[in-house]
């Protein structure tokens, strides 16, 4: 009887360290936003104390117009930053779609940028980027080409670099692999019928990956979201709020402003923006297969 | 000749690629041995004398001597490199064996509440630290203590009976108690399309041979799923040895790591280039060897991340 009885609490047992950490320090603390979101809180206040304002927080923000920017910036940041990372590592992928000597080596070199710290990586470009000492103002010194405002003028764009070269490998080593375990009968045939390189990658190649490319593009973009280290140490938001993005900005209005409140509320409307990304992207992979399944149907009808 | 061709320029972007991912992290190298002078005045290139100049200035409380150029000893990188050791490991270890554990009841068993604890695992991967900045911060600092009548802070003080204000931040524990949490949901999922693997004819017999289910789990399931094990170890220590964010809001000065030391000391005006890249350099060592050991790991656990999907 004791037996029986153990085999029936094991699952819970397994589960519970791991579901009481997670409810004490990730569910409650969301709870806990929430509610702070509609009160007026500052960081020396229990939420006790704090007066309730419904949701004033939350239209203060609407109305805010340095909200608005910096919402702007995080939306063409993560915009900018998913779409060239998926146009040059799904092409490089294909481009470098064969058998390569040494690839296991080429792969280890290209997930290095993924594995240092962010901070670090911010540190490195802040150094490249450096008006006088850094890499590139110099190397277009030797060229006589004018120098460029790095941070300055280009400050969004310098950004953008930045998270481009730290991520790009990741999706190409995803995207290559994909490609690497396409069934090989379906390009065979396609090169028998005489389908010239183009018609394969446009026909067969990029819409046999899609999955993977669906999912990485889900997963590059939540963390696109999650970006702050790096703009941190480069910029620390500036000039202005040109690279102050949504993180950022709650960042310092929970610790420069001390308005827990509208940091909160900040961290709610981000946080729906995100749960929009991902319900709408599982959505459309949904419906996706489902139309492939039809399609398929359809053709075993046919036949 | 045409493929010849093809194939030259096929090296070539390689090459191109490869420069280009490691060629930052070498000029950090680099620049790390150089005195400030050397970096400013332009003479770019290799043609400069080596200095171990900025690594002594970096490491000067924990050196056994004392370096002859500096009178003061500002920096404490040593401190916050043990911080920094001390957080991430525990809180890797934990994430480990609270992680897999959870795991195998998601994969073998159906009990209650299953479904929903796999939705919400996989929700919370989304929230990013800085979402959890506001709400840690306020708890770590007021209601987790051992001396208010918070909600949890209230049950622990009944239990344990505590008696000075003693709070969670500006502790290790809460600063690993946040890590091990963020990282839960992400080894969660990456440990269980490992464990699907495992034949389920191992743990019968090993069942049948009388091991009780946390003896068939330890000694049965974990020695096999070892490569998983290591993915999953290597990704969350990479988040606990990197995260900035959430550990510069809950550590004092004792307990400050490694990453908020760099940004106290980017964030001067007169930046001392040659230190700064010093201490970079040895913040991304650790995560460097896990890279050459260990990149077909992070590659699986990559992979399995993304398309088990």
């Amino acid at each position: 009887m004791s037996i029986a009885r153990v085999n029936r609490l094991s699952p819970y047992m397994f589960m519970a360290p791991a579901v009481v950490i997670m409810a004490i320090a990730l569910i409650y603390p969301l709870g806990y936003m929430i509610w702070g979101s509609f009160r007026d809180w500052a960081p020396s206040q229990t939420i006790g104390e704090a007066e309730f304002v419904g949701l004033k927080n939350y239209i203060t923000l609407w109305n805010d117009p340095n909200f608005h920017e910096s919402l702007t910036v995080t939306l063409k940041f993560a915009f900018f930053v998913v779409s060239i990372e998926m146009v040059i590592g799904v092409g490089l992928a294909l481009l470098l779609d064969r058998d390569i000597r040494g690839m296991s080596m080429l792969r280890t070199m290209l997930i290095l940028p993924m594995m240092i710290a962010p901070v670090v990586v911010g540190l490195m470009w802040r150094y490249m980027y450096h008006p006088t000492v850094g890499t590139f103002n110099r190397t277009l010194d030797s060229l006589g080409l004018p120098r460029v405002d790095w941070l300055g003028d280009h400050a969004l764009m310098s950004v953008i670099i930045a998270d481009i070269w730290q991520w790009t490998p990741f999706i190409f080593i995803l995207s290559l692999a994909a490609l690497q375990s396409l069934p090989r009968s379906a390009l065979e045939a396609a090169r028998i019928d005489g389908a010239t390189a183009w018609q394969q990658i446009i026909y067969i190649k990029l819409p046999l990956m899609m999955p993977v490319l669906i999912v990485t593009c889900l997963l590059r973009l939540i963390d696109a979201f999650k970006v702050l280290e790096v703009i941190l140490v480069l910029t620390e938001g500036g000039p202005g709020l040109s690279t102050e993005i949504l993180a950022l900005r709650i960042s310092r209005t929970a610790t420069e402003f001390r308005e827990l409140g509208v940091a909160a509320a900040m961290s709610n409307y981000l946080l729906l923006l995100l749960m929009l990304l991902t319900v709408g992207m599982f959505a459309f992979t949904r419906w996706q297969e489902a139309r492939a399944a039809r399609i398929r149907a359809l053709a075993e009808e046919d036949s | 000749m045409q493929t010849q061709r093809g194939n030259a320029a096929f090296y070539a972007v390689i090459c191109v690629m490869v420069f280009m991912s490691i060629g930052p992290v070498l000029l950090m190298l680099v620049n790390s041995f150089k005195l400030d002078v050397d970096i400013i005045s332009g003479t770019s290139g290799l043609l400069f004398l080596p200095t171990i100049q900025n690594y002594e200035t970096a490491l000067c409380d924990v050196l056994w001597y004392e370096p002859e150029h500096l009178d003061f000893c500002s920096l404490k990188f040593g401190g916050a490199f043990v911080n920094s050791i001390i957080i991430a490991l525990v809180s890797t270890i934990l994430t480990l064996v609270i992680g897999s554990m959870a795991a195998y009841a998601l994969v073998r068993f159906r009990f209650m509440g299953r479904d929903t604890v796999s939705i919400s695992t996989l929700m919370v991967r989304m929230v990013p630290p800085a979402v959890l900045l506001v709400p840690v911060f306020g708890l770590w600092n007021n209601e987790f203590c051992l001396d208010r009548d918070g909600l949890i802070g209230g049950l622990i003080r009944d239990t344990f009976g505590g008696r000075g204000d003693v709070c969670l931040a500006g502790t290790h524990s809460g600063i690993i108690l946040i890590y091990v949490a963020m990282n839960l949901p992400f080894v969660i999922w990456i440990l269980q399309s490992f464990i699907v693997q495992v034949p389920r004819s191992l743990e019968e017999a090993a069942r049948v041979d009388g091991a009780g289910p946390f003896q068939v789990f330890f000694l049965v399931v974990l020695p096999l799923i070892k490569p998983g094990l290591a993915a999953a170890a290597i990704f969350t220590f990479r988040i606990a040895w990197n995260e900035y964010l959430l550990a510069s809001a809950l550590s004092d000065r004792n307990t400050k790591t490694v990453p908020i030391l760099i940004v106290n000391n980017m964030s001067e005006f007169n930046v001392e280039w040659g230190v700064i890249m010093a201490t970079g350099m040895l913040l991304a060592i650790p995560p460097i060897i896990f890279t050459l050991l260990a990149s077909r790991q992070i590659i699986t656990g990559m992979t399995a991340g993304a398309v088990k999907g």
